[in-house]
């Protein structure tokens, strides 16, 4: 069983084919993944409806990596998240509404944009911790609607009415409808996110950041940073997440106020959770359990009810909660993290 | 003027139930060092409960005492069951755990109830009496009940002996322990009461703002900032924070009111009372953590 387990450590002491193809697998995954599901989409075996499905699990995976960035990486804890998530869909609804920007020159605005206002945020934050941090961001996840309908910026955000965005047609004429055209994009931006996610935490600044969660003063006595490292942490995490708020705006073709409710930063967390907060595979987990949930909660919980004849109507929310309160108990490093004990077990015996 | 004392007195009635709920939030902080962010779910839920009894013919007096008790044991079996495992865990575990409640009782009041808006009638009669063209009978009401729990849980906690032990469990479980107190009996009888104290809370308010699943949402943020304004570590002090709030909030929906039709700009308004909160919350915390009323705890390494 030791042999075929592929776990990153593994391959770097016992790689035996070092060939250019094992070394670049991740890379050549990446590209012939997507070509092969967009054939699948030619020869009808995916609809344009599904590649909107896959193209949101892997927005929602960038937006859980936001938040296991700053929670998993640097023990900032964060309730909040669906608000960055919001700045960044309104700010590229807005530069596309209001100035007709095409819609990947709103990306690197909205990824600015949400440094900014996390990097703020993050400012008062540091000076919290623990509960108190959550409390404060719990209390922005919960205003968030409300905000967003001030009548002093109603003229950019439409009030409670939203803002339609339309999706662009694929170009160089290339013979894609635009939900592929848009997967593709997604899987891009994400393989580049992730890209520097992993180079991020392997660096200087990575370990900095682990040293400051593990244990702030002993880190600041180390000579790093603290304070300085923490806002700037809060401002990528909502760098991600605003990232992935905009596509999500993009790919949805519309954002509104009620669409960033509490509910949306729970599902940021509990996708972080679940998939596993300190592992950057647990943002690819969480976001497909957060788009799966979404989807299909709704039906299981009825067909559960209906089948077992409860005399209530179960609601998706119950499986949330009582997902991660199970979690918690049985693998408090999410499933990524669970997996990964289980193969160091596997290969221990 | 009076629309100025009626503004200032409504905020005192919603300040009442603020401060019941902050001082649910601190009984449990206190003792554990936990937010119990599911607090106003949990009331919310017993809410329901107190409206089922009233629909089943129950008289919302009599209704009332039997929700607390089994909040209560709800609260209870929530500390042994679900939180006793969790006592020496990260506070990100304890957090995550305290969503998934939220949650689930907000799932379950779903579920059992639906979504659709309830009424409950409101327990007090509806007579006038002086300066009743400045207050309701039923804003007057959750004030004095309110006041009446606070005086019922000084009693409890100054003059009996069990409220001696659970008080020496949350201040120093160690020696609680060693002078034969079981702290861990103690905790799950704070969540208990604070359970209690939040149903008085969810049933006071619930006639007052219709009852819905989601009625909880905004006063338990102004909960929070009440017990925060007050201190959090201090009972009296999340109490009076509570009545702050309320006030706070009325005031300053009144005097952006005032400010508009003055000047013609619009600042602030009814529709901003969540983001007050949020800044309420976050200028508390940053420039004074613990409070008004709270004491300053000394960080060891």
């Amino acid at each position: 069983m030791a042999t075929t387990t592929t776990t990153p450590v593994a391959t770097a002491d016992t790689a035996s084919s070092s060939s250019f193809v094992w070394r670049y697998r991740y890379w050549l995954l990446l590209i012939v993944v997507p070509l092969l599901l967009i054939a699948a989409g030619k020869a009808g075996l995916i609809s344009n409806f599904q590649f909107l499905q896959l193209s949101l699990m892997i927005v929602y995976a960038i937006a859980v990596l936001g938040l296991i960035l700053l929670t998993g990486f640097n023990g900032q804890i964060s309730l909040g998240h669906g608000a960055f998530f919001a700045v960044g869909a309104y700010t590229a609804a807005i530069l596309i509404d209001q100035a007709g920007w095409p819609f990947w020159a709103t990306l690197p605005a909205a990824a600015l944009m949400c440094f900014i206002v996390g990097y703020l945020f993050g400012l008062p934050a540091l000076r919290l911790e623990g509960h108190y941090l959550a409390l404060a961001t719990f209390a922005l996840a919960v205003a968030v609607p409300q905000i967003l309908k001030y009548r002093h910026i109603e003229p950019l955000t439409h009030g409670v009415m939203g803002i339609n965005v339309f999706k662009s047609d694929p170009p160089f004429g290339l013979p894609l409808s635009t939900d592929q055209w848009m997967f593709l994009v997604v899987v891009a931006i994400a393989a580049l996110m992730f890209w520097v996610a992993r180079n991020l935490l392997d660096s200087r600044t990575g370990r900095a950041l682990i040293a400051i969660r593990d244990h702030s003063m002993a880190a600041s006595t180390m000579g790093v940073n603290v304070s300085h490292y923490k806002a700037a942490m809060f401002g990528i995490s909502a760098l991600y997440t605003g990232v992935a708020g905009a596509l999500h705006g993009i790919i949805f073709e519309f954002v509104a106020p009620d669409s960033f409710r509490f509910e949306l930063s729970i599902a940021i967390l509990v996708g972080a959770v679940v998939g596993g907060i300190a592992s950057l595979w647990g943002a690819v987990i969480g976001g497909i359990f957060v788009q799966v949930i979404e989807k299909y909660a709704d039906a299981a919980t009825k067909a559960i009810s209906s089948a077992v004849h409860l005399p209530l109507e179960l609601e998706p929310w119950l499986i949330y909660g009582i997902a991660l309160i199970i979690l918690m108990y049985t693998m408090p490093m999410g499933i990524a993290g669970g997996v990964a004990a289980l193969l160091r077990r596997m290969k221990r015996s | 003027m009076e629309q100025l004392i009626q503004q200032t007195a409504a905020g005192l009635a919603n300040g009442a139930i603020y401060a019941l709920l902050a001082l649910a939030l601190v009984m449990i902080f206190v003792s554990t060092d936990h937010i119990n962010f599911a607090q106003g779910e949990m009331a919310m839920f017993s809410a329901y409960l107190t409206w089922q009894f009233i629909q089943w013919g129950a008289n919302f007096w009599i209704a009332l005492p039997l929700v607390m008790v089994l909040s209560f044991a709800i609260g209870v079996g929530i500390e042994r069951s679900i939180l006793r495992p969790l006592h020496n865990a990260p506070v990100l575990s304890v957090v995550v755990v305290f969503i998934g409640l939220l949650t689930i009782f907000h799932a379950l009041a779903g579920g059992i109830w639906t979504h659709t808006i309830k009424a409950v009638p409101s327990p007090f009669p509806q007579v006038s009496f002086p300066g009743s063209g400045y207050i309701g009978a039923h804003q007057l009401g959750m004030i004095v009940v309110t006041i009446v729990m606070l005086f019922a849980l000084f009693a409890f906690f100054r003059l009996t002996p069990l409220g001696l032990a659970m008080r020496a469990a949350a201040q120093n479980p160690a020696s609680a322990r060693l002078a034969g107190i079981s702290v861990d009996w103690m905790l799950a009888l704070g969540w208990g009461l604070a359970a209690a104290v939040g149903a008085v809370a969810g049933s006071m308010v619930a006639p007052a703002v219709y009852l819905e699943p989601n009625m909880m949402a905004s006063i338990l943020l102004y909960g929070f900032a009440g017990a925060l304004v007050g201190g959090i570590s201090s009972p009296g002090g999340a109490v009076a924070g509570g009545f702050i709030v309320g006030v706070l909030e009325n005031l300053i929906a009144y005097f952006g009111n005032v400010i508009e039709r003055a000047t013609g700009l619009y600042i602030v308004g009814n529709g901003e009372k969540l983001t007050v909160a949020l800044i309420i919350v976050i200028t508390v915390l940053t420039l004074k953590p613990n409070g008004l009323f709270g004491h300053v705890t000394v960080k060891r390494v």
